[in-house]
């Protein structure tokens, strides 16, 4: 009897979806952002006085495969927490949208 | 007295860590490498400086993840001596083995610099063999060395006093001008509550010998080397 790769593509399984996942990495409130402080200094150098308050963070982008929203959203948490944010100096939040 | 000395990708202090001990102080040294798993006898184990993985992410966010770190968590979860400076202080925060964080300095320039130290508790293996009080001289050279943690976090350490090290001036004073990159409290160095993890930002195997400008990091080590003397390690 014979057995070819192909056959197993035919198999039902759940369909996976690649998604944009969108990660904003931002400081803790009351965590010293020396870098938000210069830029700050700089905005207000050229006369944008409103300024105030610079927090500066880290914007990451990938995609995933994932047979759902939710799923891929478990895993991004799971990701966030282990290894993209530093729960003791950092907040994140992710947006995720279909791949386009 | 047996060190073992980890080399992760980026390591650039493993071979001064590792010079300083076998030359300088005549011990014995085993070179690890980051992908192996820990095997073997050691008292104290050292998480050299460096830019392990190119400082990317954050500093020491992937090196928590190499191989040899189950085994060092399991090595310090069983009493073991764990020894981060710099990098490896970052390393050591990063896997949760000691409390707060390791952020940019707040004059957002790398430095490199002679600095003076404070000695604030002995009764930890890392400084038994120092007074409190005593003042050290050694460098430290990192642009993310901002100790940072919670007002809770910062209580727990104040209590437990697990601050063995505070930067100060020549006087012992620990002053503002003194603290070379914005840490809370002056914190140089803190030891996890069971006292057996120690991380400090400073280097103290750049200075064990009077040609380096200072013999003061061989106290540390030399206190180390006295505390195994007296103790059972755990074996891995």
């Amino acid at each position: 009897m014979s057995f070819s790769v192909a056959s197993f593509a035919e198999w039902p399984r759940l369909e996976n979806k690649t998604m944009r996942v969108r990660i904003f990495v931002s400081l803790k409130k009351g965590v010293l952002d020396p870098q938000g402080k210069a830029i700050e200094r700089s905005l207000h150098a050229f006369g944008y006085a409103e300024v105030q308050d610079v927090r500066v963070g880290k914007f990451l982008e990938l995609e995933v495969d994932a047979t759902s929203r939710e799923s891929a959203e478990a895993r991004v948490r799971e990701m966030c927490d282990k290894l993209l944010a530093n729960p003791v100096i950092e907040d994140y939040r992710f947006e995720i949208s279909p791949e386009s | 007295m047996r060190w073992g000395v980890i080399t992760f990708p980026g390591s650039c202090d493993d071979h001064d860590v590792i010079d300083c001990l076998k030359t300088d102080l005549g011990q014995k040294v085993k070179v690890l490498w980051h992908k192996d798993e820990l095997a073997g006898n050691f008292d104290c184990i050292v998480l050299p400086g460096g830019f392990s993985y190119g400082d990317y992410l954050r500093c020491g966010a992937m090196a928590r993840f190499s191989p040899i770190m189950r085994g060092v968590m399991k090595f310090a979860q069983s009493g073991g001596l764990v020894l981060g400076v710099c990098n490896g202080f970052q390393i050591l925060c990063e896997s949760g083995l000691l409390p707060g964080a390791l952020v940019r300095n707040t004059g957002l320039r790398f430095i490199c610099q002679p600095v003076h130290l404070r000695v604030e508790e002995t009764d930890a293996p890392f400084t038994s063999n120092l007074k409190k009080g005593q003042l050290l001289r050694m460098p430290v050279k990192h642009g993310e060395g901002c100790y940072y943690a919670d007002a809770k976090t910062l209580e727990s350490l104040r209590k437990n006093r697990q601050i063995l090290l505070r930067y100060v001036d020549a006087k012992g004073k620990p002053t503002a001008t003194a603290n070379p990159n914005g840490s809370v409290e002056n914190i140089a160095g803190i030891c996890n509550q069971a006292r057996n993890v120690f991380g400090l930002m400073p280097h103290p195997e750049d200075a064990c010998s009077a040609l380096l400008g200072s013999e003061d990091g061989a106290k540390l080590f030399m206190s180390i080397a006295a505390a195994c003397a007296v103790r059972v390690s755990p074996h891995v």
